[in-house]
């Protein structure tokens, strides 16, 4: 943290702050006097917003695929994340010869407003106040996730989108694109969501916050400001979110009742159990890659998405007239996005006459599962997109239909 | 047909009959039309309409294979079940609802037949005719449930839990006002069973294909 902020120029700080954040993608800045607005009434200016690229946009542009990352991802879905390491979140699906095969198709992956990822987030500067937005910072939706996503794609002079493909929160912008931008998205993939969140989601969303604003460190939200981190509380939120992305079954494979290190329990509080120290693992990792008010504005945002209360109530309505092509996926052993809350949307699409595949894979990986290597998961998703890309007409850069 | 997928060895359809079933329900949908084909297993049906048609289709399927199956070709099938996913569409959404060797492994056929009449302008209903004498002479000198080529499974395990006959179907169409446009008994080798009196078809028809409306 530097040490005499007022010294540093808000431009120079602005840079600094993305750039650490992300040294590896494209960056675009929208001016102060092209205001994004937003659900809440205000607005957002400056705007900038960071990206991935994978593949080559062909000569119509019609070889488009956007991919909307879940709460804790960002935009490095398919290269090495700068800051872990480690290969992105979505390597497996995206990739030539895979699923996403970017031999085929354009893959823009931006990270979402709010994040920390190099997009306009409360960790960005405040024009207002030159420092941090803190919680000064809008409370967004995923609207207008979406809204800025939508901004970008014009920006790059891109109309119309082949297919837009998210889990989990992804899957959430993936049905809001698919319900405000009926003439730009030609087909939809939404992974492991709903189109609302449920209580229970609501409910452990409030755990995690509950966790980072009972941390001292955080400050009320001006940590950055003074120095500080709520490691422990953004730690504490990471276990108990990450219990929700797993099964029951899962935990039990990979970990039995097994002791960490040791022959019997301690009769202590230190991590006796292999599950307590892989947890305390990874709110430690998330703790270095994630900005904790960022957390607490996205899960915000999950927690206001509910697309049919926009449309009178019924979800069939936002889907009126919908020209899109959906491919809805769900797994048998997620809990957080249960298979009945898919088919929700499945039910509200079919009243629509809308063009719908809806697959519940078979899988013991809990909500996690749209991460992972699930065969089953790939087949429909390379299978849908060829058969979108067919039907749109796409002609690809190696001259194949 | 381009298209050689395996039929799935628990499919209700045996792979050699199918064939001409399907065919048949083909020639019966007019060309562009948006058909439904509830219970599309594999999707063969909709590849034929789809080739031999430009039907615009759409599937539903119970078990996972059949929907990966499909999803995979980049059919539009949903993972469903006739007796409960019918009712979210709305009523004449399709030209054609399509019930192929489904209807004898619904729960309740009836609301079934109901419903496809309620969503698409026709209806296509193709069953296994358990009216056939073979079905009736493995009943009457053997003692034991049937079992066909075209239905293997042993009582206890076959999906199939509700049987009839093409008199019994005729019934019910009956009862539910359903108008019968076109009705086909086809013999063991796919042969159209013509200028047949019904009892007649009853006995020798192994499968029939119906084409109704409201």
């Amino acid at each position: 943290m530097n040490e005499n902020p007022a010294a540093e120029s808000f431009a120079e700080k602005a840079k600094r702050l993305a750039q650490g954040a992300n040294p590896q993608s494209e960056i675009v800045h929208f001016p102060a006097d092209e205001p994004l607005p937003l659900d809440s009434g205000g607005s957002l200016a400056p705007l900038s917003i960071a990206y991935q690229t994978y593949g080559t946009l062909n000569a119509d542009k019609s070889n488009l695929l956007l991919v909307c990352h879940a709460l804790t991802g960002d935009q490095h879905a398919a290269n090495l994340n700068p800051l872990t390491g480690k290969p992105g979140w979505w390597d497996t699906m995206i990739g030539p010869g895979k699923p996403i095969d970017t031999d085929r198709y354009f893959v823009l992956c931006p990270n979402v407003i709010g994040g920390c990822m190099g997009s306009t987030g409360p960790s960005s500067i405040n024009p207002a106040t030159s420092n941090a937005y803190g919680p000064d910072f809008p409370v967004i939706t995923v609207r207008d996730m979406v809204r800025a996503q939508a901004r970008l794609l014009d920006h790059l002079g891109i109309d119309q989108i082949l297919s837009v493909i998210g889990g989990s929160m992804g899957g959430m912008q993936v049905l809001e694109w698919a319900a405000t931008y009926k003439d730009r998205v030609f087909s939809a993939v939404p992974i492991a969501c709903a189109a609302r969140h449920s209580s229970q989601n609501i409910a452990f969303h409030e755990v995690g916050r509950q966790a980072v604003m009972a941390d001292p460190d955080w400050r009320e939200g001006r940590y950055l400001d003074e120095g500080k981190s709520p490691r422990k509380g953004l730690a504490v939120a990471r276990m108990a979110a990450h219990i929700t992305y797993l099964s029951d079954a899962t935990l039990h494979d990979k970990f039995g009742c097994k002791l960490q290190d040791r022959e019997k329990v301690t009769f202590g509080f230190d991590a006796d159990f292999q599950v307590e120290s892989y947890l305390r693992h990874q709110g430690k990792a998330f703790v270095d890659r994630f900005d904790a008010n960022s957390y607490l504005y996205i899960t915000r945002a999950m927690d206001y998405f509910d697309i049919a209360a926009d449309h009178d109530g019924v979800l069939a309505k936002a889907f009126a007239g919908t020209k899109t092509r959906f491919c809805v996926v769900s797994f048998t052993s997620d809990w957080l996005f249960p298979t009945e809350e898919s088919r929700e949307v499945v039910h509200a699409l079919n009243a629509v006459a809308a063009k719908v595949s809806f697959v519940e894979v078979q899988s013991n990986k809990g909500h996690d599962a749209f991460l992972l290597h699930e065969p089953e998961l790939f087949d429909t998703i390379r299978g849908f997109l060829s058969a979108a890309a067919r039907e749109r007409g796409v002609v690809f850069a190696d001259g194949g239909a | 047909m381009s298209v050689n997928i395996p039929v799935k060895p628990n499919s209700v359809r045996a792979p050699d009959t199918q064939r001409v079933d399907l065919l048949l329900i083909a020639e019966m949908v007019v060309p562009g039309s948006r058909v439904l084909d509830v219970g599309c297993g594999d999707g063969t049906l909709l590849r034929i309409l789809a080739e031999k048609q430009a039907v615009d289709g759409r599937g539903i399927e119970l078990s996972h294979a059949g929907v990966s199956s499909c999803v995979a070709q980049g059919l539009a099938v949903i993972q469903g079940n006739a007796d409960t996913d019918l009712a979210y569409y709305p009523d004449l959404a399709f030209d054609y609802a399509i019930l192929s060797q489904t209807i004898q492994a619904t729960h309740n056929p009836r609301l079934v037949l109901e419903q496809l009449l309620r969503i698409g302008k026709r209806a296509v209903v193709s069953f296994p005719n358990f009216g056939h004498w073979r079905v009736r002479t493995q009943l009457m000198f053997g003692g034991h449930m049937p079992r066909t080529d075209n239905l293997p499974e042993s009582w206890h395990d076959t999906p199939n839990i509700h049987f009839c006959t093409i008199k019994d179907f005729l019934a019910l169409c009956d009862d539910l006002g359903a108008r019968v446009e076109r009705a086909v008994a086809l013999n063991a080798y796919g042969t159209k069973l013509v200028s047949m009196p019904l009892f007649a078809q009853n006995l020798f028809g192994e499968q029939a294909v119906f084409l109704l409306s409201r």
